[in-house]
Formats: structure tokens, C-alpha cells, sequence
């Protein structure tokens, strides 16, 4: 209870509160988490279960009985009578695991790539650092799918469906621990001329600890922020690689999967089975990155 | 400035182009043709591109009817039935000025009969070829075979000297991924010679201005663009566009709008050809499968239940906006052989299905992987996709793995898929095409395209039989034997026959034909 009390008379907080747009965002972003999260509850049908699909519900309208069926569906069905609403909340699972998992991926390899870089300086330092100028000069997209490319390769043909998720998460992880890393390193250079840094290594803490035990701490308010910046564009890397067919399979569609289907019945007038998803997929991102834009100013105010 | 430069250049070429559209026809379809080598793949759009570069004898018209093309005469002769003669067309020239004469056509029957030839099945009959003179030509048969005619309109003519020169004389081994010179260069006879082609991308042919044909035919046009476009949204827009004027696979769902659409118009047939998916019922274990040491397809309940789970009904309704013909035997029914008795929908609900899984002992399911195209037949991934829930609802789980053609087709051919989805077209319109590459044993002259592992020697005999039967009563009667030991076995689980949109700009004027293929010299414009 204290700590909440005291959480509420934050400085943090009072800008929070402060900042509708920050309200709004995070309000945006609870909601379609938890939705998501929810969805085995929330969702009227399971649209993984091919089982429970029936094709004859291919294309209804918004709120509008089947021809042939009678059904309705709240927000339409897609080409495989599947309900768009149920898929948006199945599919913004699949967009949100691979978001998460894939940040946290990329902040723990950049995080612990950063402090060695840091600490050890000299030859380890230029090779790790090389490394991240070679690909952050490729765009983020190109060494996802690159990486994408080779996992798949080397994945057995009948397991490409089940592994498809976590070669998802690998390459966008794999394409995002630069910006990590690079932050990390030139805190962590900054923070390690401070002398608490130096009373530590005085009395005799290794490198390890020292990096992990007092340095992490002090840079952890720079990582939150890219990691929130890097979930918004995590999300829509996952989207484009599955827009552009590499990524979530048919059968367990993300909502990149679920836009391009959609797109597929654009001028044919079956406008819902792209927009909801679409219109989903933007809320999603940009409340994130709004959220996340607010926390780089509340918590950094000298970081450009 | 040399921005400026290339935008000028550029808007010159643009206008170049637009001032010679009055000639020009600019094709779209969703796949792409696979190989130049007219021999190496018996498949549609290979064809089709083919045939407006090389000739066979005899052709089809739009129609569908018999015409001459190379062959002026032909005919089994009257003193030995088990020999076709014909007259070959004097005067015909090939793209590259050479001559052409019967040491061509034996050429070419030789090679397409050879073992990487994908067209040896139209040939099995044949013991030998032989030249007669300059401009008379041979078929030697190992018994009379009356439908010998309808087996040629894809064995097309090449040059032996161009082939020869070339390193061209065997034929591209396509499941090997072989690459040749005839794979990528052409020589033929046609009215339409070969500018430049990159695969998958973009093919200019020109008018051929020494071909024979000229003032028979129309010929109006004189240049056509072939571009695959896959995506059927970017087809459709396109031609709405007018980028393109003339695809053959309007996507189903934007029939109304291409139709609406003042200078556009939409020309329909029910098409030769049926969509259905292949099981491997005869290997030992499958591969993809969960069950082990056992092959689920090989139990006869299993592939009846998996017949029935098919709602085809669904399929014709709601993925194809009925533009398809639920099939219950996999035979267009253009095709000599077909009845209405055969081509019935199989009877029976989930609930008879789900009984005859248990009855097998796959009450609990099991799971498999089933290969698709997703660019050469109408909604092809979306009718695999389909079928997946459908399948789902009698415990199968089923793995769709779609994919482009040029990769799906040779899983086909080297027995690497146990589930696939195939279409079959019968330029022959007769049961024998089919037979021949479908439901035969695979083996070195028949049976190519068969990936079901099924091998009935008792069948194999009666369909080897129907080469050089002459009494054609009783050809059908075997015909008939073969169709209900095929249905009896399900050999393949038919899903629908395709019904053809051909979507064109106004100016383009000509039928459609049942076997979807674009005979561009018979086109006209206006």
C-alpha cells in the first residue's frame, strides 16, 4: 500500500496524469492487451480449430445474417468463415508474443553485449561494435527476413508450421539488439568514470559485478525506453514479414497474416476483412510508441 | 542533368510504347510458363507459351476441332493399320531461316519420346518413327491406334540442326533442375517468335513475319507482352488499369467489378479441366505423417471418409462464388468416358465419415501435410485452406504447405509429397490421357504424373490395351472398367471442375476455349 501511495505522489505519476495523450495511449494499449490476453474468454469462436470453422460463413458482412447460414457476425467473416472479431483477438496474441518475446530477445542480448563492450573496451569492444555498424547500416527488415530466410532453410519442411512463431521471434530479435547495445555501452562508458564505480572496483568487486550490480541500474531507465519504442516497431516488423507472406502461417494468422488475406478482397468490396485488422494493428502501434515517446521524455529529458 | 536525361529517354521509350499499341497485346496470368524446352513439362502454361512459338502436326482451333498445322494430311494407312501417315506443309520455315522437312519431325518424335521427355505418355504406343521422302512422315504403332490424331496437339516440331548445334538434343531435365540452351531459347515454326524472356518476370514474342499461316489466319497481333503476376488483386488492377489487356484467370471474387467495368469484359466456358487431390496410398509409411510404421491413406475407409468430409457444395458456393462444377470423378467431362453417373457427388455426412475413421482405427485422428500450388489454379491455396477445416472436422489435422508451382509440381514427380493438390486437363478429350499419366504405375513410359504409389498390374494391362483397340465399342466398354476400379479404389479425391473468366479489354475479340489456352494468331482487335 505504501508502495502504491508513494507511487501516486511520483514525479512520475504527476506527468503521467499530466499528459493526456500519455493517459490515452496507455488506456488504448491496457485495453487491447488485455483483450488479447483474454481472448480464449472474450472471443466468440476459436478460429485456430479448423475444426469448428464452417466454410458456408465465408464472407458475411458486419453485423448482417449469412446468406446461406443465418449466422451473424460482429464484425464480419473472412474468405474461410472464420469471424474477423475472434481472429483479430487470436491474431493480436500472435502479434504481441512475438513483439514481446522478440524485444526481450533483442534487450537481453543487447543489454549483456553492451555492458561487455563497456567493461572490457579494447579489442572485444571494437568487435562488438563493428558488428552492430555493419547491421545497422541494412535496414532492420532485410536482416529479419535474411535471418527468416536461413532458419527456415534449416528447419525440417514438416515442422515449419509449428516453428514459424519462434523463427518469427528469433529474427526480429536477432535484427534489434543494436539499438540496445549501443545505448547500454555508452551509459554504461559514462557511468563506469563515476567513482561509486570506482569504490566498487576499490574493494574488490569483479568486472561481472560491477557491470551487472551497479552499472545495469543506473542505465535501466535508457533500456525501458527503447525496449517500449522497440515493441511498437517489433509489432509492425512482424506484421510486414507476415504481410509479405514469410511470417505467421494461414492456419495461425497474426494481424499482418490477417491484412494480407484481406487485401486479397479489397476491390471486390469485402472491405471488412482487411480494416478491422488493419485499424487494430494501428491502434496497437501507435499507442505503444506514443506511450513510449512519453516515457523517453518523462525519463530522459536529455536524450534527443 | 542526367536525371533530367533519363526522364526524358524515359518518357520517350513511354510514348514509343503507347504509339504502338494499336498491335500490341499485353498478357497477364498467374503463373508462369516453366521451361522453354517444349518437350521437358506436359503443364498448361507451359504449353500455351510454347504453342505460339513452336507447332505440333495437327492442332486445335479455338474450338477445340482438329485443324492442320504442320501436317497437311494424316491418316493410318489403309493397307496397315498399325501405321499413321503424313503429309508434311512445304515451304514451312523455322525462326532462324532453316528449312523444315520430316528429319525434323523424326527429330523431334524421337526426342519427345525419349526418358526425360515429360510428353513420352502421348507417345507410348508409338514402337517407331520414320521419314518418307522429304515431306512424308511415319508413326509406327505396336498395335492399331484409332485416337493417335488427338495424342499429338502438344508434341511440338524442332529443328535438328538448331538442336544439335546447341546442345539441345536431349531434353531439359526438369526434375533434376536442369538447365539448357532450349530452356532458354526457342526455334520454332510458330506464328510468334521469341524477343527476349526473363523468367517470372517478362516474355516479348513478335510476329513471326515469315510464317506459313499468314492471310489464313488473323494474326492482328504483332506483339504481346506475357507478364505472370501472381497476386490475383495486382492481376485485377492491371486490367482495370489497363497496364494489361487481357488475363485468363480473373479472380473469382472480382467478376462483377471487371464486368462493370465500361472498357472491360468478361468472356466464360466451363474449362477442360479438374481440380483434385492426390493420396499416396501404396507406399509402406508416409513421411509426414504422426501415425508410424502405418499408412493411414492405404486403408480404403480412410479415403472414402476423406471424400465425404469434402463439402464441396462449400467450395463451389463460397471460395469459388460458383464458378466451379462439383466433381465426383476426376475427369473434365468434355472427355470421352464421362457420365453424369460417375461425375455424382460421393454420398454420405461427417457423421458417416467420422464412423468409417473409427471403423479404420484413426477414430482419434491423425496428422499430415498437404503440398498446394498457390499460382496455378483458381483459388488454389484457398480451396487447400478449405479443406484443411474441412478435414479437421473428421479429426485429420492437416499441414498446408502452399507454395509456388514451379516448386510444387516436381514433388509430384520425384514421390516427395503423400498429399497434393493436382489439375488435370485432357488435350486428347479422351479417358486414355488420363489414364496414361494419372492412375498407370509409374513407371518409365507411363504414369509420370501418378503420386498416388498405386500400382494395379491388372489395370496397367487393360489401359495399355486401349492404345490398339480398334473396336471402339468395346474400347469404351474397358474405359468404363478402368473409371469404376478407379472410383472403387479412389485413386484421387476430386473437388470440382474449373469454369474459365477470361477478362479482356473491349477491343480484344475472341472465344474462350475449354482448354484455357490463348491461340493469339486467331485473336482479332477492333
Amino acid at each position: 500500500m505504501d508502495t502504491l501511495k508513494q507511487f501516486l505522489a511520483s514525479d512520475f505519476f504527476y506527468s503521467f496524469r499530466r499528459t493526456p495523450v500519455a493517459v490515452v495511449s496507455f488506456c488504448i494499449a491496457v485495453i487491447l492487451i488485455l483483450s488479447a490476453v483474454l481472448a480464449p474468454v472474450i472471443a466468440p469462436y476459436n478460429p485456430f480449430d479448423p475444426a469448428t470453422l464452417n466454410l458456408m460463413n465465408g464472407f458475411s458482412k458486419p453485423m448482417e445474417p449469412n446468406a446461406f447460414t443465418g449466422e451473424t457476425f460482429l464484425l464480419g467473416t473472412d474468405d474461410q468463415g472464420r469471424d474477423v472479431f475472434s481472429t483479430i483477438l487470436y491474431g493480436m496474441r500472435v502479434s504481441l508474443f512475438v513483439g514481446f518475446a522478440a524485444v526481450l530477445l533483442a534487450l537481453v542480448l543487447g543489454v549483456t553485449l553492451g555492458l561487455t563492450a563497456a567493461m572490457a573496451g579494447g579489442r572485444t569492444d571494437a568487435i562488438i561494435m563493428r558488428i552492430a555498424d555493419i547491421q545497422l547500416s541494412f535496414p532492420a527488415i532485410l536482416i529479419a527476413m535474411l535471418i527468416f530466410g536461413i532458419a527456415k532453410g534449416i528447419t525440417p519442411p514438416d515442422m515449419r508450421n509449428q516453428m514459424a512463431i519462434w523463427v518469427l521471434i528469433l529474427s526480429i530479435g536477432l535484427s534489434d539488439w543494436v539499438q540496445f547495445a549501443r545505448v547500454v555501452r555508452g551509459a554504461a562508458m559514462v557511468e563506469r568514470q563515476k567513482e561509486y564505480v570506482e569504490a566498487a572496483q576499490l574493494i574488490g568487486r569483479g568486472p561481472f559485478t560491477v557491470a551487472f550490480k551497479h552499472i545495469l541500474p543506473n542505465v535501466v531507465a535508457s533500456v525501458l525506453v527503447i525496449a517500449t519504442i522497440s515493441l511498437a516497431l517489433a509489432i509492425i516488423a512482424e506484421a510486414t514479414l507476415s504481410f509479405l507472406g514469410v511470417g505467421a502461417p494461414p492456419t495461425q494468422p497474426s494481424l499482418g497474416t490477417l491484412i494480407r488475406i484481406g487485401q486479397g478482397f479489397l476491390f471486390s468490396g469485402e472491405w471488412w476483412i482487411l480494416f478491422f485488422p488493419a485499424t487494430t494493428l494501428l491502434l496497437l502501434a501507435l499507442s505503444v510508441n506514443l506511450l513510449g515517446d512519453w516515457l523517453r521524455n518523462t525519463l530522459n529529458p536529455n536524450m534527443d | 542533368m542526367k536525371l533530367m536525361t533519363l526522364l526524358t529517354s524515359s518518357a520517350a521509350v513511354l510514348t514509343l510504347a503507347g504509339g504502338v499499341s494499336a498491335e500490341t497485346l499485353n498478357w497477364a496470368r498467374a503463373g508462369d510458363s516453366l521451361t522453354m524446352d517444349p518437350h521437358a513439362q506436359n503443364e498448361g502454361p507451359t504449353h500455351a507459351l510454347a504453342s505460339q512459338i513452336y507447332e505440333p502436326l495437327i492442332q486445335r482451333d479455338m474450338s477445340g476441332k482438329q485443324v492442320a498445322a504442320l501436317a497437311t494430311e494424316w491418316g493410318p494407312k489403309a493397307d496397315d493399320p498399325n501405321v499413321w501417315a503424313f503429309t508434311l506443309r512445304e515451304g514451312v520455315t523455322f525462326h532462324d531461316g532453316a528449312e523444315f522437312d520430316s528429319e525434323d519431325v523424326v527429330f523431334s518424335f524421337n526426342r519427345a519420346m525419349s526418358t526425360n521427355s515429360n510428353m513420352k505418355e502421348l507417345l507410348s504406343s508409338v514402337v517407331e518413327v520414320r521419314a518418307v521422302g522429304k515431306y512424308g512422315f511415319e508413326i509406327v504403332t505396336d498395335g492399331p491406334n484409332p485416337i493417335m490424331a488427338a495424342n499429338l496437339n502438344d508434341i511440338y516440331i524442332m529443328d535438328k540442326g538448331w538442336s544439335e548445334a546447341n546442345n539441345a538434343v536431349e531434353v531439359q531435365d526438369m526434375e533434376g533442375g536442369e538447365d539448357t540452351f532450349a530452356a532458354k531459347n526457342t526455334n520454332g515454326t510458330g506464328p510468334y517468335t521469341l524477343v527476349s524472356r526473363v523468367p517470372d518476370n517478362k516474355t516479348v514474342l513478335k510476329a513471326n513475319p515469315g510464317y506459313w499461316g499468314i492471310g489464313q489466319f488473323p494474326l492482328e497481333i504483332t506483339e504481346i507482352n506475357y507478364t505472370p503476376i501472381k497476386n490475383p488483386a495486382t492481376r485485377v488492377a492491371a486490367l482495370l488499369s489497363g497496364e494489361v489487356d487481357f488475363i485468363q484467370d480473373v479472380p473469382v471474387q472480382d467478376l462483377g467489378r471487371v464486368d462493370a467495368d465500361a472498357n472491360l469484359k468478361v468472356v466464360k466456358a466451363p474449362q477442360n479441366r479438374v481440380i483434385f487431390f492426390g493420396l499416396n496410398q501404396g507406399d509402406a509409411d508416409l513421411t509426414t505423417d504422426n501415425v508410424d510404421g502405418k499408412n493411414p491413406f492405404a486403408d480404403l475407409r480412410v479415403r472414402q471418409a476423406m471424400n465425404m468430409a469434402i463439402n464441396r457444395e462449400a467450395i463451389q458456393k463460397v471460395v469459388m462464388r460458383d464458378q466451379s462444377i462439383p466433381a465426383g470423378v476426376a475427369m473434365p467431362p468434355f472427355v470421352n468416358g464421362w457420365t453424369e453417373a460417375l461425375d455424382s457427388i460421393p454420398a454420405g455426412n461427417i457423421d458417416d465419415a467420422k464412423a468409417l475413421m473409427a471403423d479404420a482405427g484413426y477414430g482419434d485422428g491423425f496428422s499430415v501435410t498437404l503440398h498446394c500450388p498457390n499460382d496455378r489454379y483458381i483459388n488454389d491455396e484457398a480451396i487447400c485452406q478449405a479443406a484443411v477445416g474441412m478435414f479437421a472436422q473428421i479429426g485429420i489435422t492437416v499441414n498446408l504447405d502452399a507454395k509456388p508451382k514451379a516448386q510444387h509440381f516436381p514433388q509430384i514427380g520425384n514421390l516427395t509429397t503423400d498429399f497434393y493438390m493436382l489439375g488435370w486437363g485432357v488435350p486428347t478429350y479422351d479417358s486414355e490421357y488420363i489414364f496414361n499419366f494419372l492412375m498407370h504405375t509409374k513407371g518409365e513410359k507411363r504414369g509420370s504424373w501418378n503420386g498416388t504409389r498405386y500400382s494395379n498390374p491388372d489395370m496397367d494391362a487393360k489401359i495399355v490395351s486401349l492404345a490398339s483397340e480398334t473396336d471402339l465399342a468395346k474400347r469404351d466398354a474397358t474405359i468404363g472398367e478402368i473409371w469404376s476400379q478407379v472410383q472403387e479404389d479412389l485413386l484421387y479425391l476430386p473437388i470440382h471442375h474449373q469454369v474459365l473468366n477470361w477478362g479482356m479489354a473491349n477491343k480484344v475479340e475472341t472465344p474462350v476455349s475449354p482448354d484455357d489456352r490463348a491461340r493469339f494468331k486467331y485473336f482479332t482487335l477492333n
